[in-house]
């Protein structure tokens, strides 16, 4: 067993499975106040990606005069301020006038609202995949053994974990986490003791796209290009993780989230090993999926539910 | 084609009771009647155009290129090349004293609708020959078609050996993957590189192609395979591939596949600090590959058509006519496809006729046509036999490093 | 139900097939395109409305189920090539209707093993799994060195033609019209309508399910035969995500659960593929939004004319 390889492989998977996290986070959010699944998650991500590469375009000169991290600070931040609006207008004009219709009636407006996000921007921006610019300077440090971590490795971990934190704190500390918590578990009687539903909806897609914007970013960092359809695919791996941790359930999503980011990189880095091509890469996530709602549909952390009549 | 649209609409209103569904065989009734109509319609649009073409001051040269979608970049040079070579053309009075049209459909880069737009514009315009496509994926589509029609293809960048075999209207202007496998091979044994890793995009048929003949060649001349990777376009992460490719130690790696890709394995592999050069093929050309991976493509290699650095008239001469009328510096795309176009033009002279029997003789007989690519001669199996340039990255440029002849 | 209307209709239907090839000749090249894309997407649209549409079950993996079926029967054909290439040409029709049915059954197949795992889930969820069925249909198929991989398989003996694809296309169409509209049809309806009212009426919904998805995989595979002999040239990039959802977006406009209605927008969306051609960029965009206002303004599609009833506020 090669260790070096394995710790380098984990530490690769692990700012994989951050991304994964940090998108599920929303699918996990929003199936937990609205029950249904946000198709179009995947696609706020992406816009996340593009809304960073503009804001640095657009702030450059200003950046000249300010430290690395600070700059990057700001493109993060207006990123996430951006797509946490894009995602309150979405609900607003696509979701709420079906806050009473068929589970399958939202799910055909999220394929047309992903669409149109994709489509939208490929108008905009081009087919072409467009190359992200460096936000913090890269480093490679060398750990023990041959392995060794850039600075955006790092810097997307310690910012996931931070996110993390503080969204543990919104949902348990704070009124509106309450509120979110309320409705999730009762939306009836949480909007008999006065929650106010649209306002609670409203800040959960906007916190989950926010969450969607920050994993653009990063993973833009990470792997430099993004393109219009780049949110399909990790989209709805990041359901998968969604599900896996048991849908609704925030820590699981997070938890989801690396697994699958952890167990994708693995099958890729030892495929010689496990007899099974890299380019399987893909359907990782989807074995996953079917083996998890044929054996455990509740995910790992989540507690089964039955459906009401 | 206005009137399908309208006959649609009409049988309709049969439906508009909300229970005819449930009252089943009328249904199916009336959607035969819908279909019938349907297709009238259609049938009646489809054959309007039956004798479009015919003008007889001008010939129409037909070409499909991906105008639109993930590939656009190189449909749009592959265009300006041929556009650049038929108004060149019709500035010197044409050809055979006749006007030249050029008649360009886009295939959006999909699949399915090369086969499509070819035959459209064949069925609308007739061309005396068709210049596409540089995807190997979509010129199998259209080469069955135009063999069909007997309409001579002319393929300006499509390597996959497949192509020209499809029929003998196929041709091609440019080396195939064999060939440039072998050439790759071959200069990495020459520095003496003998322990190769492969990182291969599967999910592209030119790659696949790529690797293949790479690893014949390299294998039975000494070479040894390290490490065979994988991955699929798309991609962004290829960290997993590279930290088991860096365990094997490597001389060089092959990436196999397009720009795209290859920018980020370039900078993930500096990340991950390996520091052999990587080496591809003809599809790493384009102003693209440097501008994603910056500095950690310096020194890597790939193999090309032609350098912009050669000093042969002919390409410096192309060099300036591009830039004078686009702004932009060619890649090989272009280059090819204006040799394409010129190769055509100079065939239907040779003929004397753009009669497609005749046509296709005089294509298949070309013999050292001077190309901006290189001498241009097409052997038995229609395919250009010319060498290829090594290029290596420097400053951000392509730089000339040899010709490996065939 | 009335048989003998039905039967007429098939008739008919095939008539008008046989005469459309016989009238071929005097089309040019695009037309007879623009005809077999349409009867193709008429088949897929009508098969996945059965699922879709009729049952409620909502699948996002056409695609898989159409290459399965286009890789199946090209195998055949191209292997038996070497001996029709000599043979009359009925022999080779022959040989490709077979090597179709052959692969219509493989992507049943694939359909029966997706439609399993769906019994336990609804909507949503079956959405997602169906996609990643899909998925990995494609990825296997690209990974598999037999099949051509990323590369395609080149050179299928263009057997497709008007009669072939119009044919099949009534097939579907009786088949899907004659199977929900009769007493044992009702149970696609029931399931959709209300699976747990359906249960407790003594349907059994699991049969319902798994016949629909067979069915529509059937089929699909069917169209993908279809087009594989067509384009001569198939590979696993052709039959992505993307390609489901063109045909989800022909059933959602056509209207879930109208088999004309849904015949209609895949030819009416094949028609505007070619006449909107310049404006490509646009096309989708529009696309989007119409799913978008249809689904809040009139949730029965464009051309559909059921009514829909309004379901209960989802449960929490």
């Amino acid at each position: 067993m090669d260790w070096a390889n394995l710790t380098q492989q984990l530490i690769n998977g692990l700012s994989l499975g951050a991304i994964y996290a940090l998108i599920a986070l929303g699918y996990t959010m929003v199936y937990g106040v609205l029950r249904f699944i946000n198709f179009a998650h995947g696609d706020v991500f992406m816009i996340g990606a593009f809304a960073g590469l503009y804001v640095h375009r657009w702030l450059k000169p200003l950046f000249h005069w300010m430290p690395d991290f600070l700059s990057a600070l700001i493109v993060l931040l207006l990123s996430m301020l951006i797509c946490a609006v894009i995602g309150i207008v979405i609900e607003k004009l696509a979701y709420k006038p079906l806050r009473q219709r068929s589970r399958l009636t939202v799910l055909i407006t999220a394929i047309g609202v992903s669409l149109l996000l994709s489509y939208g921007t490929q108008l905009v921006c081009g087919a072409a995949p467009k190359g992200f610019p460096q936000l913090i300077k890269n480093e490679t440090l060398d750990l023990p053994g041959v392995v060794s971590m850039t600075t955006e490795q790092v810097v997307v971990l310690v910012v996931t974990v931070l996110l993390l934190i503080s969204l543990r704190f919104i949902v348990q500390k704070t009124r509106m986490g309450l509120a979110m918590r309320a409705l999730s578990n009762n939306p009836t009687a949480a909007s008999l003791m006065g929650v106010n539903t649209d306002a609670v909806i409203s800040f959960t897609f906007g916190l989950g796209s926010a969450l969607a914007a920050a994993a653009g970013i990063f993973f833009a960092m990470l792997y430099q290009a993004i393109d219009p359809f780049m949110g399909i695919l990790p989209g709805i791996k990041a359901f998968v993780a969604a599900v896996l941790g048991g849908i609704g359930n925030i820590a699981g999503a997070a938890l989801g989230g690396v697994l699958i980011g952890l167990l994708e990189t693995l099958v890729v880095g030892y495929s010689k090993n496990i007899g099974i091509p890299p380019g399987f890469r893909d359907a990782v996530a989807f074995v996953i999926l079917i083996l998890i709602l044929m054996f455990k549909p509740a995910g790992l952390l989540g507690k089964s539910e039955r459906e009401k009549v | 084609m206005s009137l399908p649209v309208s006959s649609l609409l009409r049988p309709l209103p049969l439906h508009s009771s909300s229970r005819t569904r449930f009252h089943g065989s009328l249904s199916t009734s009336s959607t035969a009647v819908l279909l019938a109509a349907l297709l009238c319609g259609l049938v009646l649009s489809g054959c309007k155009k039956k004798d479009a073409a015919g003008n007889s001051n001008e010939i129409v040269i037909g070409e499909f290129a991906a105008l639109t979608g993930a590939t656009a970049s190189f449909g749009q040079s592959a265009h300006n090349g041929v556009r650049m070579a038929i108004d060149e053309a019709n500035a010197n009075g044409g050809v055979l004293g006749k006007k030249l049209r050029l008649v360009t459909e886009d295939d959006q880069s999909k699949a399915g609708e090369a086969a499509t737009v070819v035959r459209r514009m064949i069925s609308r315009e007739r061309p005396v020959a068709i210049i596409g496509e540089v995807a190997s994926s979509r010129s199998l589509e259209a080469a069955p078609i135009c063999q069909q029609n007997k309409i001579p293809m002319i393929s300006p960048a499509s390597t996959n050996p497949k192509v020209t075999k499809t029929g003998d209207y196929i041709f091609r202007v440019c080396f195939i993957d064999p060939f440039q496998g072998a050439v790759l091979a071959k200069f990495m044994l020459q520095r003496g590189w003998t322990k190769a890793a492969i990182l291969t995009d599967v999910k592209q048929d030119y790659a696949v192609g790529l690797t293949d003949f790479f690893q014949d060649y390299f294998t039975k001349n000494g070479g040894t395979i390290v490490s065979e990777q994988s991955y699929s376009s798309g991609d962004k992460d290829f960290k997993a591939q590279l930290t088991s490719i860096r365990g094997t130690n490597p001389q060089a790696i092959l990436v196999a596949g397009y720009y795209n890709e290859a920018g980020l394995i370039a900078s993930q592999a500096r990340e991950l600090e390996i520091k052999v050069p990587l080496l591809g093929g003809d599809g790493w050309d384009s102003p693209s590959l440097v501008e994603v991976a910056g500095e950690a493509m310096e020194g890597n290699f790939f193999s090309n058509h032609f350098s912009s650095e050669d000093k042969s008239p002919a390409v410096q001469n192309f060099l300036a006519k591009y830039k004078a009328k686009y702004l932009l510096d060619p890649d090989a795309m272009g280059a090819l496809a204006y040799d394409a176009a010129m190769l055509l033009l100079d065939a239907i002279k040779r003929a004397g006729t753009t009669e497609s029997a005749a046509l296709r003789d005089a294509i298949a007989s070309t013999t050292g046509f001077p190309a901006v690519t290189g001498n241009i001669t097409l052997d038995a199996s229609r395919n250009a036999s010319k060498a290829a340039v090594i290029l290596q990255i420097q400053d951000g440029k392509f730089r000339f490093v040899e010709t490996v002849a065939p | 139900m009335k048989p003998n209307i039905a039967h007429i209709a098939l008739a008919a239907g095939l008539v008008a097939s046989f005469a459309l090839n016989a009238i071929a000749p005097q089309l040019d090249d695009y037309a007879v395109n623009i005809l077999v894309l349409a009867g193709i997407n008429i088949i897929l649209a009508v098969s996945l409305n059965l699922v879709n549409g009729h049952t409620g079950q909502f699948s996002l993996g056409h695609a898989g189920f159409m290459a399965a079926g286009a890789y199946t029967s090209s195998i055949i054909t191209l292997s038996l090539s070497p001996v029709l290439s000599t043979a009359p040409a009925w022999q080779g029709h022959v040989a490709f209707f077979g090597a179709l049915l052959v692969g219509g059954v493989f992507a049943a197949l694939c359909g029966f093993l997706v439609g399993v795992p769906s019994l336990r889930l609804r909507g949503d969820y079956l959405a997602i799994v169906t996609l990643g069925f899909g998925e990995i249909i494609r990825v296997v198929i690209q990974n598999t060195e037999a099949l051509g991989g990323a590369r395609g398989l080149e050179g299928i003996p263009p057997y497709t033609n008007l009669l072939w694809t119009f044919g099949i296309a009534t097939v579907a169409i009786y088949v899907v019209a004659s199977l929900v509209n009769s007493t044992y049809g009702r149970g696609f309806i029931a399931v959709r309508d209300d699976e747990i009212a359906a249960e407790a009426m003594g349907i059994n919904t699991t049969k319902y399910k798994v016949t629909a998805f067979v069915v529509g995989a059937f089929f699909a595979g069917l169209a993908g035969g279809l087009y594989a002999h067509f384009i001569s040239y198939i590979a696993p990039e052709g039959f992505n995500f993307l390609k489901s959802v063109d045909v989800v977006v022909m059933v959602i406009l056509g209207g879930m659960g109208s088999t004309p209605g849904v015949a209609a927008a895949a030819v009416l969306l094949t028609l505007m593929n070619e006449l909107l051609r310049d404006f490509e960029q646009y096309r989708m965009i529009v696309f989007a939004l119409l799913l978008i206002v249809l689904m809040i303004i009139r949730p029965q599609g464009l051309l559909g004319n059921f009514q829909r009833r309004k379901r209960k506020p989802a449960q929490p």
